[in-house]
């Protein structure tokens, strides 16, 4: 009974407390509308590189807030996977034991996708898989910067797994590599207009293996950014277009994991038909 | 008003283009209703299979980012 008052009274404060965002949300709104805002949404201009120290020339070595991101992620990485597990406790701590379950999940990822003799190139993918989540997740910070969602970046990574899988692939099996491009399987016949198409499709890999990267995070980010600029110029009614940034924002997140996710498992398939061409 | 027919053919080229989004989302829809109705037949087989179904919804959208590209080509490149 007094357990059930208690949740009672905690869902009331919850209750008070989301009116009360929902009121300072509205009035706040309807305070800083903008009189004449109009629909003057610009989504892209969050993708914009900007140099850190002065100047507006962006040449190949100059420090942006793209430079900056990136050492954030390798920094976070490095205080998960080293500072977090320092001590290698029995029981893990809370922040060992969410290193001990990335490691657990991309080990799998590669063994149960690209083979037990593909555990050797194990460090590479987790580089990878850790560098992708974390850019994701540390773009997902409001008026934060997402080196993942410019094509550069990803078309590197894709290119390093291209050029390492299909050098690989060529240092594992030789000439026996081109099997790959020859369907044993199919008729004769049909086997060179096959062997056509699967070059083909080799080499759009690293294209949509980029793409598919940079595409969904820009797209999911410029997404939100319209909505906010809906919220901005509907003043009082503003709220749904938040409501409806919230939802967008969930599956964002959703997106970020996930599409890290694919980025590796695809590197794990590429890996396999390089370890292991025949058709 | 300027009479600026290339630009208005790459917006509606660009929107046209946004077509092919949707027929990726068709193909994702399929691929994962599929899966649940496979798995739902044999559930015990379906956590193996949830790579397969992941690198199937990957290759599902490759093309329809291939028609967001040439929306995103369209808009600021041409």
């Amino acid at each position: 009974m007094a357990d059930q008052s208690a949740n009672k009274g905690s869902g009331g404060i919850a209750k008070i407390a989301f009116f009360a965002v929902l009121a300072v949300v509205l009035v706040s709104g309807l305070i800083f509308a903008p009189e004449h805002a109009g629909l003057a949404i610009h989504p892209m201009d969050q993708f914009e590189l900007t140099p850190l120290f002065g100047g507006e020339h962006v040449g190949t070595f100059t420090v942006t807030n793209q430079t900056l991101w990136m050492g954030l992620a390798i920094v976070g990485i490095i205080l998960l996977l080293v500072v977090g597990t320092s001590g290698g406790k029995e029981v893990p701590t809370r922040s060992q034991s969410v290193a001990e379950l990335a490691y657990g999940f991309v080990y799998k990822m590669v063994e149960d996708v690209a083979g037990k003799d593909a555990v050797k190139y194990f460090p590479g993918i987790m580089t990878l898989f850790m560098f992708i989540v974390f850019a994701n997740f540390l773009g997902l910070i409001p008026m934060s910067f997402t080196p993942t969602s410019h094509i550069a970046v990803t078309a590197v990574l894709a290119m390093i797994v291209f050029v390492f899988v299909t050098v690989l692939g060529f240092v594992k099996n030789g000439a026996g590599f081109l099997g790959l491009f020859w369907v044993s399987s199919a008729p004769l016949p049909l086997r060179p207009i096959l062997a056509v198409i699967e070059l083909i499709s080799y080499f759009v890999r690293p294209v949509s293996h980029s793409i598919r990267l940079a595409g969904n995070v820009m797209a999911g980010h410029a997404v939100i950014k319209v909505f906010a600029g809906f919220a901005a110029a509907l003043g009082l009614f503003g709220f749904f277009p938040i409501l409806a940034i919230s939802a967008v924002y969930a599956l964002e997140v959703l997106v970020a994991f996930i599409q890290a996710y694919v980025f590796t498992i695809l590197t794990c398939v590429y890996l396999k038909d390089a370890l292991h061409p025949s058709h | 008003m300027e009479g600026n027919i290339a630009q208005m053919g790459q917006f509606i080229g660009a929107g046209l283009a946004a077509i092919g989004s949707g027929a990726a989302a068709i193909g994702v829809g399929h691929v994962a209703g599929n899966f649940l109705a496979g798995a739902l037949r044999n559930p015990s087989a379906a956590a193996a299979q949830t790579a397969t179904l992941f690198i199937g919804i990957a290759f599902a959208e490759a093309l329809g980012i291939f028609s967001f590209l040439v929306a995103l080509l369209l808009m600021f490149a041409v």
